[in-house]
């Protein structure tokens, strides 16, 4: 819309570059100040030096969070739910979505109906965790995967996607003497890699953060995923295998130690984001086309 | 097999062609059932399975009877939510908490992002939309750990500069006025950039020949603003805002509870933390039970409510 205007720089433009930046700030500068202080020296951080870098650069209060041992479990369960449910979901949502995008399918509009009205209604906490109860998945991997396997957003946006796909080259797949399953597999899946990589991510990125369906579904600490973990060690300290942690030359202070245990949750995200978001952008847009 | 086979006979014509059109059907959409049943046995199950299961609200439930031997008490938990003192309070911080979220936060990511479209230098707008999307991908836990870490009265990064302007530590989490800011400022934060795309999306989607138009016309930036930018985006505002305000009673869990604390449950108690706390801490389903489907079927009326009203005004509804 620049182009047909003349370029000329008014008080408007600056108060905007300038509120911009600001708002730029004010998402990253959290980031810096965790990061400076988790890496600082005890004594820069007691006396409020650390603003923007780290003084007296350590990594102790990583190496303390590496060594408590509930943190590396943690790590290995959520990546283990976060591969699984992500195949599981993305796998039995590109199935229904298929299904329902085409419109000649029995039931269609009546399956489609049930799905979408649980968007609006459900039963609520307790009795979804008595059904969780009695299919036994109570405290097991599964609690993580199942209850929450599909999400009706997600299965909709899909279904948009699948019904974009030019009929014709399904046609020619019919008329090749697929079946409609051959047709799923060898044509429909292959065309939309890239609308299943958003999907997979959003569902990714749903059950790395998921808090929830482990407060309610587990209790065995060697299967919490890392969010209980953090949570527990931010509010309540490390388990210090080391009973020379706070002796005096290691003394470390716990914000430095709140912050580096949030940087360990954080970093994963940080790390992959500056190359998912172009998918995860994209998925949002989709979202808005209506099924 | 006499029967059956009389009553084959008997079956009107046109009810066989049915029967066989149904069965047709059947053979033609077959596989593409076998590909949605897992989907219909997850909604069943996990879904459907427990909306039946609100009967429990009706019950004195008791685990070892499970639902079919349980005794009836009719509305008795419904009465007792009406009747707890604590009823109104929750009512009155689950709805405060949610319209002052609506407030800021529904206007927010469209003010950013005409703000954003009126960026000549598209470089610098996609450096501003990156940052502002990330906080969107962060977990409840890391984002209220993040901000207990902040409001800490020792060590706190905001009680450390506040105290550079000589203001004494003020102890945030514990004093429950403060607690709809800190939710509402914190949330605002995290969703600004992500909500931002849709709105950007659609003002994308102007005919650039409107803006020349009323530039020819002497429209300066606000009246385009004002006159072209908003009414483009009016569509995907009124279907967002239906639903936020149709979900008015559906305050999320996660973010409430990681940040409450007895100290504050005058304002930082809502219907959902209760419920978790009657049903799951203490082992009270039936109550929790009622609870929840109470504020389920208020949530539904006022989704519909709302819908109906905006029909009603000509504007874009959801169906």
């Amino acid at each position: 819309m620049g182009n047909s205007t003349k370029w000329k720089w008014n008080t408007f433009d600056v108060c905007n570059i300038g509120f911009m930046v600001l708002l730029s700030l004010v998402m990253v500068y959290p980031f810096i100040y965790m990061t400076s202080v988790s890496l600082s020296g005890t004594t820069e951080v007691l006396q409020g030096n650390v603003f923007l870098w780290p003084k007296g650069f350590n990594l102790k209060s990583y190496e303390l969070v590496f060594n408590d041992p509930r943190v590396m479990i943690g790590y290995v369960n959520t990546i283990l739910y976060t591969l699984t449910g992500t195949f599981v979901s993305l796998t039995l949502t590109a199935m229904a979505a298929y299904a329902l995008s085409k419109r000649w399918m029995m039931w269609n509009k009546t399956i489609t109906f049930l799905v979408v009205f649980t968007m609006f209604f459900s039963g609520g906490m307790i009795p979804t965790f008595l059904v969780v109860k009695a299919v036994g998945i109570m405290n097991t991997f599964w609690a993580m995967i199942l209850p929450s396997a599909f999400n009706v957003w997600y299965l909709v946006m899909m279904r948009a996607f699948f019904a974009n796909i030019p009929g014709e080259l399904e046609e020619a797949g019919k008329m090749d003497g697929m079946s409609d399953l051959g047709v799923f597999f060898r044509i429909a899946l292959p065309l939309s890699k890239s609308s299943l990589a958003t999907i997979g991510l959003f569902y990714g990125v749903g059950i790395w953060n998921n808090y929830l369906t482990p407060l309610l579904y587990l209790r065995n600490p060697e299967l919490l995923p890392l969010q209980v973990i953090l949570r527990d060690i931010v509010m309540s300290g490390l388990n210090l295998d080391r009973a020379d942690a706070f002796t005096n030359d290691n003394f470390v202070v716990g914000e430095a130690l709140k912050y580096a245990t949030i940087m360990v949750g954080t970093i994963p995200i940080l790390c992959v984001y500056p190359f998912l978001q172009k998918y995860f952008v994209k998925g949002a847009l989709i979202g808005s086309l209506k099924g | 097999m006499r029967v059956s086979q009389e009553v084959g006979v008997g079956l009107p014509a046109q009810l066989m062609q049915q029967r066989s059109g149904l069965g047709k059907s059947f053979e033609k959409s077959k596989h593409l059932l076998l590909l949605v049943l897992p989907c219909l046995l997850f909604f069943a199950m996990f879904r459907y399975v427990p909306m039946f299961g609100v009967m429990i609200s009706f019950q004195n439930y008791n685990m070892f009877k499970g639902v079919w031997q349980s005794d009836w008490v009719g509305l008795k938990y419904y009465m007792m939510f009406f009747q707890n003192p604590d009823f109104f309070l929750l009512l009155r911080n689950t709805f405060l908490l949610s319209f002052y979220q609506l407030l800021f936060g529904f206007p927010a990511p469209i003010l950013l992002a005409l703000l954003l479209n009126e960026l000549r230098l598209q470089a610098f707008k996609r450096i501003v939309q990156s940052l502002s999307y990330l906080p969107h991908f962060l977990s409840y836990v890391i984002v209220a750990s993040m901000i207990i870490g902040f409001l800490s009265p020792t060590g706190g990064l905001v009680n450390q500069v506040m105290g550079w302007f000589g203001a004494d530590p003020v102890n945030w989490l514990i004093e429950a006025q403060w607690f709809r800011t800190i939710y509402v400022t914190s949330g605002v934060w995290q969703s600004i950039g992500w909500s931002s795309i849709l709105y950007l999306a659609a003002l994308t989607a102007i005919d650039p020949h409107l803006y020349e138009a009323a530039e020819m016309d002497g429209a300066g930036r606000f009246r385009k603003m004002w006159h072209i930018s908003l009414p483009g985006i009016m569509g995907v505002t009124v279907v967002l805002l239906i639903l936020n305000v149709g979900n008015m009673l559906d305050v999320g869990f996660e973010k409430v509870y990681l940040l409450s604390n007895p100290s504050i449950y005058e304002t930082a108690d809502i219907i959902s933390t209760y419920v978790y706390r009657v049903g799951l801490v203490e082992g009270n389903y039936s109550y929790a039970t009622a609870i929840d489907l109470f504020t389920g079927i208020i949530n539904l009326v006022l989704l519909l409510l709302v819908n109906t009203i905006a029909r009603r005004m000509g504007e874009n509804s959801m169906w």
